[in-house]
């Protein structure tokens, strides 16, 4: 399957210090160890660094992650702590078997 | 009530809402919290916008407008029926940030609104910001499905707003829900202002009021306010906080019917308000015409306001009587104005009439029939708005002619508890029929005129192609006629006077007779006189000169007969 051999795009906007961003990072992190491992791309903003850049995105609350490739884009905010979820959106569902 | 004097503790930011600045004693609290709590369709996001609209194009202050359930483009698009630029000021001055969350988004457990903030005041930095909307913020904190959360973040904002010192809006929708109102009934303790605007149908008419609910460190008004949505965004009708001062004048502009003019010493006082009351039919209107059309014939701007009867209709029905509207009204000095009554609440016809006399700029004003403007959705709202119509009209220094149904019900103090507007206005016509001798006719009586000397007398008025005129009504041994009867007894006292007369002057030809037969008969007696005399001198001389002549014959015949 595509989704299998291609490299997933991610990007995490985070308020970095904030308890949900700091839960969203260790979260995404496990997922993508477990199931990413070397096909995937992430890339980590605060929005707090760079607020100009949120703003451009449209994010708005934090975290918020989006996944910009492999189409189509997904959105899904909060501090993923519901992994079968996120999996899911992720289209990573396969992975539960 | 006000509280006037009081010291005020902080600084606040006008929005330019008309009448809102009045209530709250200036505006908004500056680099605080305001939270603006109504249901559906109540007009929290227009009272928002507005703030920041006003705020940018009045005093140039820059805005952010965080739209969480509209599209902001959509917002846009609404403002503009309000005559609002956006798109122009959008440019420099308002920066509109869309917040919808898209549908298809995956919720996965807590989020919080720190980097929200923290990019919205990269912006405002960006841009110099001072106002902040946050509009239905209520939609975006559902979405944490967490009341403590939804506190935290409420919380969160809050202080924000203070340590940056920007000037924070946020509306709420409050619903029927009573958990909702729980739920979110903090946040009244939290804001440093709240402002609740209500939607209510009074009568099938929709009326929109406001209220004040606190204020932190200020005084308000607590009162509820009528508040309208109009052409140009929200107004607020708030008469009656402030002391009324006119401008006054003494000069007179005419009724347009010479006879009235007389009576009101001269006409109507420039700058006050007349009230023509009357059952229907009794020519209120015609009056209302007659007036109008004076103005224009002096060249003054004039506005005729109608209510449920086509402008149209008015001018054909006018020419009738000889009241000639149409020229005006192609030469630009009259402005007709036709409306429904049942249509809008009394306040959006008075919002109406506000903006026609801001654009036409007249001098006179017709409201024909104010009557139905009080009619339409809720009697307190309509009777104050009746109210501020005439404090408008005095503020400009406008005559106000307004026309008044009354039904029929006897005596005239019965009349005027029905309309409480009697009571402002400073001239008060009455207008009655009189059926007598099988026929109606129609009276005038001047109730009141304030700083006028005017006629206590009824007169009859009388519609005819030539115009309006008023006729003396007859009033002789407590009878009061009008109309046919009033022409009959005229006639028959005419009639009576008539033979009088005539009687009169035979009696004086008699008497002329009887002076030329004395004179005739004195011419007689003189002449009789003078033959007598003659006749007596006559007889005195033959008797003289039997005299003499006797004396003579003596003489002579002494002589003859040479006597010595």
């Amino acid at each position: 399957m595509n989704s299998q051999s291609e490299v997933m795009s991610l990007r995490l906007y985070i308020a970095a210090g904030t308890p949900n961003s700091i839960l969203a990072v260790s979260n995404l992190q496990a997922i993508v160890d477990e199931h990413l491992v070397g096909r995937h791309n992430l890339e980590v903003i605060d929005v707090l660094k760079e607020p100009s850049r949120a703003i451009a995105d449209g994010i708005l609350v934090t975290p918020m992650l989006v996944k910009l490739f492999p189409p189509p884009k997904v959105t899904i905010i909060g501090n993923l702590g519901d992994k079968v979820k996120v999996l899911c959106a992720l289209d990573l569902g396969s992975a539960l078997k | 009530m006000i509280q006037k004097g009081q010291v005020e503790g902080i600084a606040k930011v006008p929005t330019d809402i008309p009448g809102f600045d009045e209530i709250t004693n200036g505006g908004l609290p500056k680099g605080r919290t305001t939270l603006i709590l109504g249901g559906a369709g109540s007009g929290k996001t227009v009272f928002a916008l507005q703030t920041l609209v006003n705020g940018a194009r009045d005093f140039g202050k820059p805005g952010i407008f965080v739209a969480f359930e509209e599209n902001s483009r959509q917002i846009i698009a609404n403002a503009s029926t309000f005559g609002w630029d956006l798109e122009a000021l959008e440019k420099e001055k308002l920066f509109f940030l869309d917040a919808r969350m898209s549908p298809d988004l995956v919720m996965s457990g807590g989020f919080d609104l720190k980097g929200m903030l923290a990019s919205i005041k990269a912006k405002a930095d960006e841009i110099g910001a001072t106002r902040i909307v946050f509009d239905s913020i209520d939609v975006l904190l559902t979405l944490l499905n967490d009341p403590v959360a939804e506190r935290q973040e409420l919380y969160r904002i809050h202080d924000w707003f203070s340590q940056t010192g920007l000037t924070g809006i946020m509306t709420f929708r409050t619903g029927s829900d009573e958990n909702s109102s729980e739920r979110y009934g903090f946040m009244q303790f939290m804001a440093d202002c709240v402002i609740a605007l209500y939607h209510r149908m009074v009568d099938r008419i929709s009326l929109r009021e406001i209220r004040v609910i606190k204020y932190r460190g200020s005084s308000f008004s607590e009162n509820e306010f009528p508040m309208v949505i109009g052409h140009h965004g929200i107004e607020i009708a708030n008469i009656g906080l402030s002391e009324p001062e006119y401008e006054v004048f003494t000069d007179r502009v005419s009724t347009g019917v010479e006879r009235l003019d007389s009576m009101l010493s001269g006409g109507y006082l420039r700058g006050s308000s007349i009230l023509v009351t009357g059952a229907p039919g009794t020519a209120k209107s015609s009056l209302a015409g007659a007036f109008i059309e004076a103005a224009c014939k002096r060249g003054e701007r004039a506005l005729y306001v109608s209510f449920d009867e086509s402008a149209n209709e008015i001018i054909r029905n006018m020419t009738s009587i000889n009241i000639q509207l149409e020229p005006y009204i192609k030469s630009g000095v009259l402005r007709m104005y036709s409306a429904r009554t049942e249509a809008r609440s009394a306040e959006e016809h008075l919002m109406n009439i506000r903006r026609l006399i801001a654009e036409h700029k007249p001098r006179c004003v017709v409201i024909d029939p104010l009557s139905a403007m009080v009619k339409a959705g809720g009697h307190i709202t309509a009777l104050g708005a009746a109210e501020r119509l005439i404090h408008l009209a005095k503020s400009k220094g406008i005559t106000l002619l307004c026309t008044s149904l009354l039904e029929i019900r006897g005596s005239l103090t019965t009349e005027a508890t029905e309309i409480r507007i009697s009571t402002i206005a400073d001239t008060w016509i009455n207008l009655s029929y009189v059926p007598q001798g099988g026929e109606r006719n129609r009276a005038l009586t001047i109730v009141k005129s304030r700083g006028t000397r005017h006629s206590n007398q009824v007169r009859e008025l009388i519609l005819s192609n030539e115009g309006i005129t008023l006729a003396d009504v007859y009033t002789a041994g407590g009878e009061v006629l009008m109309g046919t009867l009033r022409f009959e007894r005229e006639d028959a006292d005419k009639q009576a006077e008539d033979r009088e007369q005539l009687e009169a002057e035979s009696k004086k030809i008699e008497l002329e007779l009887g002076e030329a037969e004395i004179n005739a008969k004195i011419q007689a007696l003189k002449k009789q006189l003078e033959a007598n005399r003659a006749e007596m001198e006559r007889l005195s001389r033959e008797d003289e000169t039997r005299r003499t002549g006797g004396v003579r014959k003596l003489a002579d015949l002494q002589r003859l007969r040479r006597a010595d």
